[in-house]
């Protein structure tokens, strides 16, 4: 097989671990920063060398390999944190981020930026511990050098480390290894030696079944043994060094640690006895240098779930076999057979119901149990879709930290209901809005600490991002506790960009305003935002969405913007309703009521317009019959039902003959084998098997304009007639 | 795309003989490539779809899977244009597309040698030679044959979303 079927699996895992990363950094506490997160951060860094080494992404190794030096030195006390520090760390993940991009679209990493972060790195480790790294002479000395230098390069950590540094003796390079088996059965022994065998010459062996050390000469690299012996023996049962390690003095052993390893422990759950330090697991024989590259190294392995003695990286190695990686597509194929089992099954309903035997009890029951399993499975697989929005709200804090120091503002991030689940295909599209709402609030909501602190207020801002569940939505909530929205401001904006306002409008409506176009009330334009170009996008994605946004805002006590999504996209509260014999679904989010009209509500206006009066309210009305050519529908218009419809904020009467109930429906695209109809959305499939289509509420009514002009145009005062050809997408 | 027909004609030497799917349009017979065709059924509950051109059918569910029906008889404006029992939906896969389309029946499948297929003459307005892949003579019987791909995907027949709309 080939190598590159891997890059995605390693692409994948790299991000996440990136993630993983950048999480901690910014978890971290600089003045006591917690041991375990450290590690944490190491690991990573050490796993995305190993993956990039494997694959041969020579420059994202050696970033990784430099960075998990300096982490590694940070974990050791050795390098004091401070926030400047951590910025740097910060700035060699999204450096990394970039080379991965880069990989990944099979293009070149930016070399430019490779050498800078390596001299960054180099300096601090310069300035913060007096000593260079190791794997740097390579790159400092021919940075323009395409073809790297093996020295930080080894995808066999062992056999390469030696270009590293100037102490050959620290690693094994006539690769020389000795394998250890401790407490390996005899059975399990020879196995293992005949094993040994395939990979290189052995040289010795001795020892018993408490340790069996064998001495082999080989080529193959210290983690290709493990992987071959973790078949057989679990990980602690196994230990490879290499065949000496000789003692050398403590700058060589911490270089050491990083490039080649003079000695390495695989242990997957490191012996209980063994004291509190990773070093102490290391072979009794060793060094104190080498035991303190164990230290470093031990931890992580070749790449595989990395082990530790703290119970904390028991959840991440558990997370990582139960589950797996499954393409959207499979989902999806797997959500759409569910919806033809239960679009069967309701068929089968229909045809039983009519079934007036009561000898059927039997079949009955059957379908009974049919009934509820199909409806279990998919409410199972829809659930497949769902990712938590911790998904979504993971990428703020990077950001709010970013901008909270460009902005020079003390901004405390909290978020709440990370793990309400959301339908992916929502959540990848939620985020662009919610960013520019997390912008907002930064930059024009919260005030600086100064005048924070002038209000009576802490002198840290306070942002939450929160996600909850409300009946068949998601309610997604920015709040900040800054100035809140100025209402004169806005409506002095408004009357400068010709808005229809007045001063007795409510609140709410005047913070409606900030959704028009072209509308910003920053008194500067920052590069964070106030272009103008961005309520109304936001409020626009997220009625794409089948959703809506709305602010409520307090002068002085802060903002609160609400989003309200429906949880999936793939199932539709739908109003099903009648117009002659042809049946149409009305997404039951959009209908506000429905009633039947009064003739005396009913006013005729210029040409053949009419609108109806609801509750004060001149409501245009469009009879659906007209707009979509229904034949044999109800004409009169006090015989036909009135439902009240909203559709990006257009209220409207849509005349129907008869409502014939409320369902979920699977919303089946339109335009997979077909095109886009106008005044439509979608289609769906009911219960006999017939396909229904969804109405598009604000298309409809451009539909209808638009019908009744190029009527008005072709036959004036004529009798309305369908004249499919007339309406065309626009 | 000069000479389409005598391309047609060209390409179908290169290959061995082709299979046709035979179907009758009233009095007509024509032929389209059997591998395009997915499956063959009755013509049963269409819905409707508003302001789409009169030889759109609308659009029925094929097991989960939202098609489009287009009555071929309309669009060649045949005179009779009849739903019974007879009249058969013909399911084809085009692209990456699927497509129904309206026929008044289906006879059989044919082999046709290279020999056996004629370049289409320059001809009729209804159904330009663009969208003819020959014609095929059989003794006393002649194919009309479909290039349904061509067909199917033009602009004409409003199928597919298009800029020229």
């Amino acid at each position: 097989m080939d190598i590159t079927d891997f890059y995605d699996t390693f692409f994948e895992e790299a991000e996440e671990l990136l993630a993983d990363m950048e999480r901690h950094l910014l978890a971290i506490d600089v003045d006591d920063p917690d041991a375990e997160q450290l590690n944490a951060i190491f690991r990573a860094a050490h796993s995305i060398k190993g993956g990039a080494g494997t694959f041969g992404f020579d420059v994202l190794q050696q970033t990784t390999h430099l960075f998990e030096n300096l982490l590694d030195h940070a974990r050791r006390g050795e390098l004091t944190l401070r926030r400047d520090i951590v910025d740097t760390f910060l700035e060699t993940k999204d450096m990394l981020h970039d080379q991965l991009d880069a990989y990944r679209s099979d293009d070149v990493p930016d070399r430019a930026a490779f050498d800078r972060i390596c001299r960054t790195l180099q300096q601090l480790a310069m300035e913060e511990i007096g000593q260079a790294l190791d794997g740097a002479d390579g790159m400092s000395s021919e940075p323009e050098s395409p073809a790297l230098e093996p020295a930080a390069a080894p995808d066999d950590e062992a056999s390469s480390a030696p270009d590293a540094g100037a102490e050959p003796e620290q690693a094994p390079d006539d690769g020389r290894l000795v394998v250890s088996l401790l407490g390996v059965g005899d059975k399990d022994r020879d196995l293992l030696v005949e094993e040994l065998e395939q990979l290189g010459e052995i040289e010795a062996r001795e020892g018993d079944t408490d340790c069996y050390r064998v001495t082999l000469e080989t080529s193959v690299g210290r983690e290709d043994i493990e992987a071959v012996m973790c078949f057989i023996v679990e990980p602690e049962q196994l230990r490879v060094e290499a065949a000496s390690a000789p003692p050398a003095d403590e700058s060589a052993a911490s270089t050491a640690s990083g490039a080649g390893v003079t000695e390495e422990v695989v242990a997957d759950k490191p012996a209980p006895a063994s004291g509190e330090t990773n070093a102490s697991e290391a072979a009794p024989s060793s060094s104190d240098t080498a035991s303190q590259s164990d230290a470093s190294e031990a931890p992580a392995g070749a790449g595989k779930p990395k082990p530790s003695s703290k119970p904390k990286k028991k959840a991440k190695s558990g997370g990582e076999t139960s589950s797996i990686r499954v393409s959207v597509d499979k989902v999806d194929q797997i959500i759409n057979l569910v919806g033809e089992l239960i679009i069967t099954q309701s068929m089968l309903d229909q045809t039983v119901s009519e079934l007036e035997d009561v000898n059927h009890t039997g079949l009955n029951n059957g379908l009974n149990l049919l009934r509820r399993n199909a409806r279990d499975l998919q409410e199972a697989v829809m659930s497949v879709r769902m990712v938590p929005m911790d998904y979504v709200f993971s990428r703020y804090p990077r950001l709010v930290r970013d901008l909270a120091g460009k902005l020079e503002k003390d901004v405390e991030l909290v978020t709440e209901g990370e793990s309400t689940e959301l339908d992916k295909s929502l959540t990848e599209r939620i985020i662009d809005p919610l960013t520019h709402l997390v912008r907002n609030s930064l930059d024009h909501g919260l005030e600086s600490p100064e005048a924070r602190e002038a209000a009576g207020k802490p002198r840290t801002g306070r942002l939450t991002l929160s996600a909850q569940h409300q009946g068949g939505n998601i309610l997604i909530e920015v709040i900040d506790d800054g100035a809140g929205l100025d209402r004169d401001r806005i409506l002095a904006k408004a009357r400068s960009n010709d808005l229809p306002v007045s001063d007795s409008m409510s609140d709410d409506e005047v913070w409606q305003l900030i959704f028009a176009p072209g509308f910003s009330t920053a008194q500067e334009v920052s590069d964070v935002s106030g272009r103008g170009v961005g309520m109304d996008v936001v409020k626009r994605n997220i009625q794409n969405m089948g959703g809506h946004v709305e602010i409520a805002s307090v002068t002085g006590e802060g903002t609160t913007t609400r989003i309200v999504l429906p949880l999936t996209l793939a199932i539709l509260d739908g109003m099903s309703i009648k117009v002659g014999d042809e049946v149409f679904i009305l997404p039951l989010s959009a209908v506000l009521e429905s009633l039947q009209p009064d003739k005396r509500d009913l006013y005729a206006m210029a040409g053949d317009d009419v609108v109806l009066k609801v509750r004060d309210e001149y409501l245009p009305v469009v009879p659906v019959h007209e707009a979509l050519d229904v034949a044999g529908a109800r004409t009169e218009l006090d015989e036909t039902i009135a439902v009240i419809v909203q559709g990006e904020g257009r209220r409207y009467a849509l005349l129907v003959d008869d409502l014939i109930g409320q369902q979920q429906v699977v919303v089946k695209n339109l335009e997979t084998n077909y095109r886009k109809v106008p005044g439509v959305s979608a289609a769906t499939i009911l219960g006999d098997g017939s396909v229904a289509l969804i109405l598009d509420i604000a298309d409809l009514h451009r539909l209808n304009r638009t019908k009744k002009e190029a009527r008005r145009g072709r036959h004036p005062g004529d009798v309305p007639t369908p004249h499919p050809k007339e309406v065309e997408p626009s | 795309m000069s000479t389409p027909n005598t391309n047609a004609a060209l390409a179908a030497t290169e290959e061995q003989n082709r299979e046709f799917l035979v179907f009758s349009l009233g009095d007509e017979e024509y032929g389209i490539d059997i591998l395009k065709v997915q499956e063959i059924r009755g013509y049963e509950n269409v819905t409707r779809i508003a302001n789409a051109p009169d030889f759109i059918k609308g659009v029925t569910n094929l097991r989960g899977v939202i098609v489009p029906i287009v009555d071929l008889r309309i669009k060649f404006r045949l005179e009779k244009v009849e739903y019974g029992g007879q009249t058969v939906v013909i399911v084809l896969n085009v692209g990456d597309r699927i497509v129904g389309i309206v026929v008044d029946g289906v006879s059989d499948v044919m082999t046709l040698t290279p020999e056996q297929i004629k370049p289409a003459p320059e001809f009729g307005v209804t159904l330009s030679s663009d969208f003819l892949s020959g014609l095929g003579s059989l003794e006393d019987r002649m194919l009309v044959l479909v290039d349904i791909d061509k067909l199917l995907t033009s602009d004409e027949m409003a199928l597919v979303d298009s800029v020229g709309e």
